[in-house]
């Protein structure tokens, strides 16, 4: 039997009374994770328009860390699905030779378009500072300097006007991308959930408004994680200042950043509650009309996944989350377990509906149920277990070190150092 | 100084663009090739199931299997028998261990005694691709690499598939998988191969009781097809509007 090649999804599939011989866990938790990271993507670029483009002036502070950071995200929603694929060095092909009537085939293109989005939005916002560097570092001497201003010469394209008249243009040009941003954000995640929502052999993908719920949850997931990202970012600047001895400074960092906390956080709440209530009513609409596939449904949902729908999505990923926020005398320790409530919740959430839509057997005569492989033995249960999720996870975090290395994201800080 | 930078990048675009248009993707073909492909074709291959006849031996998947070189021991497969055995009681349980490939040998279903006094009726169902008309499979693919021929078989390129299981999550019937070796999506295709040169698929050449038949649907004299047109014929969830073309003799309510 060693000798045999492995048949995909056999190592982390459990079948359960009657399942065809060809139906495996096929969509593991790399699918799990792409649509999680392009809502993280969607999100954070939806909260940094918010500001550019409603001109929300408390959110400024946050608006420019979560646009650097959607950056960083942006190539880590194409991550999973280069793991997830059986042909990874065929990934070209979907840009190469796209196949229109497929979902699928549209996001090379989606992607792209968003991307040249984020990076010029980031450009025009971030052309005078890398002007500015330019000029700086003319001055002092050392190979490191040089390099770095290399890359800021490179970073300019080689426009160096920065006269008021030009940066008017920038600002205007920056409002503009990130009014088309919103919809294309909304479109590449929108789509993430169509590709679901579309597949009408699976009883609990298939509804239209499987798009709108991917949009309304992933703007959640993508405010509460640049909210919680930048919390953290800010505590640990006044903890260095104030272990500098500065004090006042500190006071007025933490100052700051509760206001652009409060903010944040009824954007989030707003959206939380769209996405809750879109889901409620995809629920009791399938009850309700009970068709065919309810009988499987209704036993997965109420039965083998309660506990990850009702108690740990539900419950802890949205009501309790939602009461924390809430309630009055909110302090920050409980914002930041509100938020990472949340971002636990979207994941659950995404989680439930790809491996959820696949617990059941299209026979609807019995179950699949998903072991998540977790010490590796081979490149494949890497790839579609624990350690390949940490990798997705981990990915945007140290990308977003690098590039705010060049890009400073929080410019308060950076101005005052 | 501003205008020559401008004609610099306008000429580097324009050049850039006209010299990635690789002359290899315009194709020649004569003026037969493209007669043939616009005209209709004369064949709609299709396929028949009495499941009246068929006793569940296995011989077909093992035939499958060898003709198509699909790992013998893996548990994927491009045909299967699937066994129904629903009691007196109204309930009913169903297996196919190993797609059915050595026969149904045990009584036991899942380990579950039935008591034969017990059973009000039992019976074997075959399972291929539908090779439908309108194939879900083929919508869903990003990049092509499954389609449909003109006589209505859907093939798979094994050297275009990028293997993201889109088509295996979307057809209704569960009969596409990741091939063990090959790391790309697989499913019957009626031994394409076997009957465009006049053959039978090796099922059906296999099947001892006439319990699989393959029938042109556009041969008015094709006596399978006359079976289908004039008796009393079903297909499998006809409700996803794929148009499948595996008919079936026999089949009960119980069918998923």
């Amino acid at each position: 039997m060693l000798d045999e090649p492995v048949v995909h999804g056999i190592e982390w599939t459990i079948k359960e009374l009657f399942v065809y011989p060809n139906e495996f866990i096929y969509w593991s938790i790399q699918i799990v994770m792409y649509p999680y990271m392009t809502g993280l993507v969607a999100g954070a670029f939806v909260l940094s328009s918010l500001y550019h483009v409603f001109g929300q002036k408390d959110l400024k502070e946050i608006a420019q860390f979560s646009l650097v950071f959607s950056l960083a995200l942006l190539p880590v929603a194409a991550l999973p699905l280069l793991l997830h694929l059986q042909q990874p060095t065929r990934a070209m092909e979907p840009l190469l030779t796209p196949h229109f009537t497929s979902a699928i085939a549209a996001f090379g293109i989606v992607f792209t378009t968003y991307a040249l989005i984020v990076l010029s939005e980031i450009w025009f916002v971030y052309r005078k500072y890398f002007v500015e560097q330019v000029y700086a570092l003319k001055q002092k001497a050392g190979l490191s300097n040089l390099m770095k201003r290399t890359v800021y010469r490179v970073l300019t394209i080689g426009a160096y006007d920065i006269s008021e008249g030009a940066l008017k243009i920038d600002k205007k040009a920056a409002t503009v991308l990130a009014a088309i941003g919103i919809p294309v954000a909304c479109f590449l995640h929108g789509y993430a959930g169509f590709i679901f929502g579309s597949v009408k052999a699976n009883a609990l993908w298939m509804s239209p408004l499987m798009p709108v719920i991917f949009i309304m949850s992933a703007v959640v997931s993508g405010i509460a994680l640049c909210m919680f990202t930048y919390i953290v970012i800010m505590e640990w600047k006044a903890f260095l200042r104030r272990r500098g001895g500065g004090a006042l400074e500190a006071g007025q960092i933490k100052g700051a950043e509760e206001e652009v906390i409060n903010k944040a956080a009824r954007y989030l709440l707003g959206f939380l509650v769209a996405a809750i209530s879109l889901e409620m009513l995809d629920l009791i609409f399938r009850g309700y009309t009970a068709m065919k596939s309810w009988d499987i449904l209704r036993s997965v949902m109420y039965g083998k996944d309660f506990m990850n729908i009702f108690v740990l999505q539900y419950t802890l990923g949205n009501l309790v989350p939602f009461v924390l926020l809430v309630l009055p005398r909110r302090t920050l320790l409980r914002t930041v377990i509100a938020l990472i409530l949340v971002l636990f919740g979207v994941f659950m959430m995404r989680w439930n509906v790809v491996i959820g839509g696949q617990a059941f057997s299209l026979s609807f005569s019995g179950y699949m149920h998903y072991e998540i492989p977790v010490i590796p033995h081979s490149l494949e249960t890497f790839k579609e277990g624990v350690f390949g999720a940490l990798t997705v996870i981990a990915t945007p975090f140290f990308l977003f070190w690098i590039i705010n290395k060049f890009v400073p994201s929080l410019r308060r800080d950076t101005e005052g150092s | 100084m501003t205008c020559s930078r401008r004609d610099f990048l306008k000429d580097t675009v324009g050049g850039s663009l006209v010299s990635a248009l690789p002359l290899s993707a315009f194709t020649l073909i004569s003026q037969a090739e493209a007669a043939a492909a616009l005209s209709e074709s004369k064949t709609r291959w299709a396929f028949l199931v009495d499941t009246t006849k068929c006793v569940g031996c296995g011989l077909c998947v093992k035939a499958c299997k060898n003709e198509n070189e699909i790992p013998y021991d893996a548990a994927v497969t491009r045909t299967w028998v699937e066994r129904y055995v629903v009691t007196k009681g109204g309930s009913t349980h169903i297996d196919s261990p190993m797609g059915g490939r050595d026969g149904f040998i045990d009584d036991k279903i899942r380990d579950e005694e039935i008591d034969p006094e017990d059973i009000a009726k039992a019976f074997f169902v075959p399972k291929l691709c539908n090779q439908c008309d309108n194939p879900a499979c083929v919508q869903v693919c990003p990049v092509g690499a499954t389609y449909q021929t003109h006589d209505g078989i859907v093939l798979i390129d094994r050297e275009w598939c990028i293997g993201c299981g889109y088509c295996i999550m979307a057809c209704p019937y569960g009969v596409r998988f990741f091939h063990p070796e090959e790391k790309v999506a697989d499913k019957c295709n009626f031994c394409y191969h076997r009957i465009s040169n006049g053959m039978d698929p090796a099922c059906v050449e296999n099947c001892s009781f006439g319990a699989r038949r393959i029938a042109n649907l556009k041969d008015p004299d094709d006596p399978v097809a006359n079976i289908i047109r004039t008796e009393r014929v079903s297909v499998l969830k006809d409700e996803y509007g794929t148009k499948p073309h595996v008919f079936y003799i026999g089949l009960d309510a119980e069918v998923r």
